[in-house]
């Protein structure tokens, strides 16, 4: 009825598609998020005080803003109908909660978005000042706009709710839009993700800042730059702890699963540790009995701390969720398959009935369907163990992303502190920060990479979670088709960023313009 | 009561999805542009005033685009996963198409751009020459239909191994495809004859409205020839269920005369905008009236594609597997949202239009191109 035998690699390679399509897009979308508020503070204070080499230092990163945002708009198109070609089964059983979001995005953002970016660019001798700098304004809320709404969307796979499944269109319909807008998943999702994106960019900011000062040039510019981009990036850094512990409490809640792969917690149990960083033993599967890590440095009780305020919460490891925990709540993941193939089999049975008028048949097949359909995803599934993702890349992007945050925050407060008193020019380390923060840049793409690494390779096999693997959700084609395309974009794409890579630090070199009238 | 109102919101839907694709063909003239800059530019500075003027609104195009995407996918979830899902190669391409145009603005004339200046003008190119014939046949498979089946799981089986090429081996599917063609191209000469001051560029674009303009208007009413004598798919109004009906396009426009009021005005007014220009040297309003004219016509076009109980998207091998406004739409409830969030259309409009005047108040001109301190592409 479903795909039940689909073509293995046809859904690797799709998932791999999909990867490489939001790999590149989430490069480029980090600094266009923030860059814009950066830029737009900037521009505030030039209409305030009228001073040219504010607009000068403006016009600058809105300049390497230009070249940023094209190659994500390229990449974004690619995304939303990769939806409909790679994952058709998927845009069926989901498109009446999931479409909702993308055309909101749409409608509501990436118009405001495209609309004022050309008065942005274009405007300056054209509209005044105030209509000019409520452009950028706009622009800025539009690009975090568009965010929100397909946060939203990715919110709802991760945590789905505000929906029923209608038998007879064999989907799920959206029956409340403020659960799926509003749902803790999604809010949180949201406020991580926009402010890892302001952390980037006032990265990029003083980091390219930095080689400025490095090289003696445009001190004032850098200067003034870096005092925004650090303040920035220290209120960004303030909310994202807030919203990353948030978003971890969901997901101990509503993924247990992938918590574990993020703490390598093969058993759980009370008083669960909380790992500073380690090493999990090499080729570590679930129930081999070796030990889960050959170095560890943690933290015990802090993860039954961070999530419950209590050190005796219960954290279950990966391979209690396999066995089950019955005292906890948690069936063995067999019995969860099992129910699945319920669901799966009554649903058909249901729409046998109902076509053939057997009525009573039909009401008996939609009760017993109804009753297990929380399982439904899990009747796609071989085995138990076919629930556990990555492990290893899981736990390691998740403690790169941490640690990487923690650092972060150090660099912000240095940038700060020295700007603030204006001292960075006297301090004798200065050329190492300065380095720091050039090597900040693509630590900082590292760092916010990964998250989405924990976030969607974490939440394998599922495509929506419980109910449809992504076996389930992909498309009825050929794996070398897919394997074609997959292909021809990692060649476009490439291509493209070695471009913008090498346009980008051109323009860095060449610098602001000489001046500004 | 309540399936009147469900079915009053599946029409609206129609209507609103069929108002971005209208407005998605108007705005087609950025691609049609792409393909004239080395017609109408004779150097460097005219070329590049050409690419300025269209920089200014390709991201309009392509929001639109856009947005008619999710739009298409928010009201009627089914067609998203029958035709993307299913006719793969041909969406791909036209995705392919419009991702090498994003940048391509951005990256032409900037230094160190690895490929060269002539590359990303290749790229406008072949957005503009793949992006408008291939969107024009896939809109074709709207009357046309495609071979596909649905599972009662409502999953796509494609039954051509070509995964949508092969409706480009339709001749009626490529006339449609042409006339787009030629009609970006069209609306692109009457655009920069609004937007650019330079005589030369001026005289080059008369010339070319001619060439351009007459394949134009003998594809399309040949295009439209064919469809009204053609046998559609109509949805049996008691059963919901397919039939076959001669003249089923015909039909639809003598049955909603408003619709046929908006087709023929509209055409007329593409026709207007074209011979105005042509034979006066000081009118460059064109673009108003073959542009609003295209919005009309096409907007006729897709209204009857749709309404009056015709699928939307028939299967030519399985036609009991038809898309319909009834069987491919989101349930009442998402409709209902969706139309609460579609009142804001109007003031998306009303800032697009105040932030499009303001750019456009003057041309471009040599000198601006010229300015080191302003934003080019």
């Amino acid at each position: 009825m479903m795909l039940l035998n689909v073509d293995p690699s046809l859904v690797d390679w799709s998932r791999a598609q999909f990867a490489l399509t939001a790999m590149y897009h989430w490069i480029f979308v980090p600094v266009t998020l923030g860059i814009l508020f950066i830029i737009a503070f900037m521009e505030t204070i030039y209409v305030k005080t009228g001073d040219p080499e504010w607009k000068r230092t403006t016009k600058f990163w809105m300049k390497l803003f230009g070249i940023n945002f094209a190659i994500g708009v390229a990449t974004g198109i690619i995304l939303e109908f990769e939806f409909g070609t790679n994952w058709s089964n998927y845009s069926w059983f989901v498109g009446d909660i999931f479409g909702a979001p993308l055309a909101i995005e749409g409608i509501m953002a990436f118009f405001m978005e495209s609309t004022f970016i050309a008065v942005m660019f274009f405007g300056w001798n054209k509209v005044s000042k105030k209509f000019h700098l409520a452009s950028t304004w706009l622009t800025a809320i539009g690009a975090n706009l568009s965010a929100l709404w397909i946060l939203v969307a990715n919110g709802w796979m991760q945590f789905p709710t505000g929906m029923y499944f209608n038998p007879d269109t064999a989907r799920n319909e959206m029956v409340n839009f403020w659960d799926v807008f509003l749902s803790p998943v999604a809010v949180n999702k949201f406020l991580h993700t926009i402010t890892s994106g302001y952390i980037v960019a006032s990265l990029f900011v003083i980091g390219i800042s930095s080689y400025f000062l490095l090289r003696g040039r445009e001190s004032l510019l850098a200067k003034r730059s870096i005092i925004i981009a650090s303040v920035f990036g220290l209120i960004s850094s303030i909310a994202i702890i807030l919203t990353g512990h948030g978003s971890a409490v969901q997901v101990a809640e509503k993924q247990p699963m992938k918590l574990a792969a993020m703490e390598g917690l093969y058993k759980g149990g009370t008083n669960a540790e909380l790992m500073g960083f380690g090493i999990i033993t090499p080729g570590k599967q679930a129930f081999d009995g070796k030990n889960d890590y050959v170095v560890k440095f943690g933290f015990k009780g802090m993860l039954s701390y961070l999530i419950a305020f209590n050190k005796d919460h219960y954290v279950p490891g990966v391979e209690d969720l396999i066995n089950g925990v019955p005292e906890k709540g948690i069936l063995p993941a067999q019995e969860r398959i099992d129910k699945g193939k319920i669901a799966v089999s009554s649903l058909k049975a249901y729409k046998i009935a109902k076509k053939n008028g057997n009525t009573a048949e039909a009401r008996k097949m939609l009760a017993l369907f109804n009753e297990n359909y929380k399982h439904f995803g899990y009747g796609f599934l071989d085995k138990p163990t076919d629930i556990i993702p990555n492990v290893q890349l899981v736990f390691y992007s998740f403690h790169a992303m941490v640690l990487l945050g923690t650092f972060f925050v150090f660099v912000f407060l240095a940038f700060f502190w020295f700007s603030f008193r204006n001292t960075i020019e006297k301090f004798r380390f200065r050329k190492l920060l300065y380095y720091i923060a050039l090597l900040c840049i693509p630590l900082s793409f590292i760092a916010s990479e990964a998250g989405w690494v924990v976030v969607e390779v974490g939440r394998q096999p599922w495509v929506v979670q419980d109910y449809m693997p992504v076996s389930a959700a992909v498309t009825d084609i050929s794996s070398s088709s897919v394997q074609l395309t997959f292909f021809i974009f990692a060649v476009v794409f490439t291509a493209l960023l070695i471009a913008e890579v090498s346009i980008m630090t051109r323009q860095i070199k060449i610098g602001p313009t000489k001046q500004e009238k | 009561m309540a399936s009147i109102t469900f079915a009053a919101l599946q029409h609206y839907w129609w209507f609103l999805v069929s108002v971005l694709g209208s407005a998605l063909v108007f705005l087609l003239f950025v691609q049609g542009g792409q393909m004239l800059i080395y017609t109408l530019g004779k150097n460097e500075t005219e070329r590049s005033m050409l690419v300025n003027s269209l920089g200014r609104k390709w991201e309009f195009t392509f929001t639109t685009l856009v947005t008619f995407g999710g739009a298409f996918f928010a009201s009627f979830p089914l067609f998203y996963s029958t035709s993307f899902g299913g006719a793969y190669w041909v969406w791909l391409i036209i995705l392919l198409a419009f991702t090498v145009q994003a940048v391509s603005y951005e990256f032409r004339s900037k230094p160190s751009n690895v490929f060269g200046k002539k590359t990303f003008e290749t790229l406008l190119f072949i957005n503009g020459f793949l992006g408008t014939i291939l969107l024009g046949i896939v809109v074709a498979t709207l009357y046309n239909g495609a071979e596909f089946s649905l599972n009662t799981m409502n999953h796509v089986k494609w039954d051509n191994p070509a995964r949508g090429l092969e409706a480009a081996l339709n001749y009626h599917n490529l006339l449609l495809g042409f006339s787009v063609f030629f009609l970006s191209r069209v609306l692109a000469l009457l655009y920069f004859r609004k937007t650019i001051e330079n005589n030369e560029i001026c005289n080059r674009i008369k010339k070319q409205l001619i060439i351009n303009a007459v394949p134009f208007v003998l594809l399309f009413v040949s295009f439209v020839t064919i469809l009204l004598l053609k046998t559609g798919y109509a949805i049996d109004p008691e059963t919901k269920s397919i039939v076959f009906e001669k003249y089923k396009y015909l039909h639809n426009l003598i049955q909603m005369p408003l619709v046929a009021i908006m087709f023929i005005a509209g055409v007329l007014a593409v026709l207007w905008g074209i011979i105005a220009t042509v034979v006066s040297d000081k009118y460059d309003n064109g673009i108003w009236f073959t542009g609003l004219g295209t919005f009309f016509a096409v907007l006729a076009l897709l209204l009857i594609a749709g309404l009056n109980n015709t699928s939307f998207y028939p299967s030519i091998t399985h036609p009991e597997s038809s898309l319909t406004v009834y069987n491919a739409s989101s349930s009442e409830y998402t409709l209902k949202t969706m139309a609460i969030v579609s009142l804001i259309i109007p003031f998306v409009f009303a800032y697009i239009v105040v932030a499009w005047r303001s750019i456009n108040k003057r041309k471009i001109t040599r000198s601006e191109i010229e300015d080191s301190n302003e934003h080019h592409y």
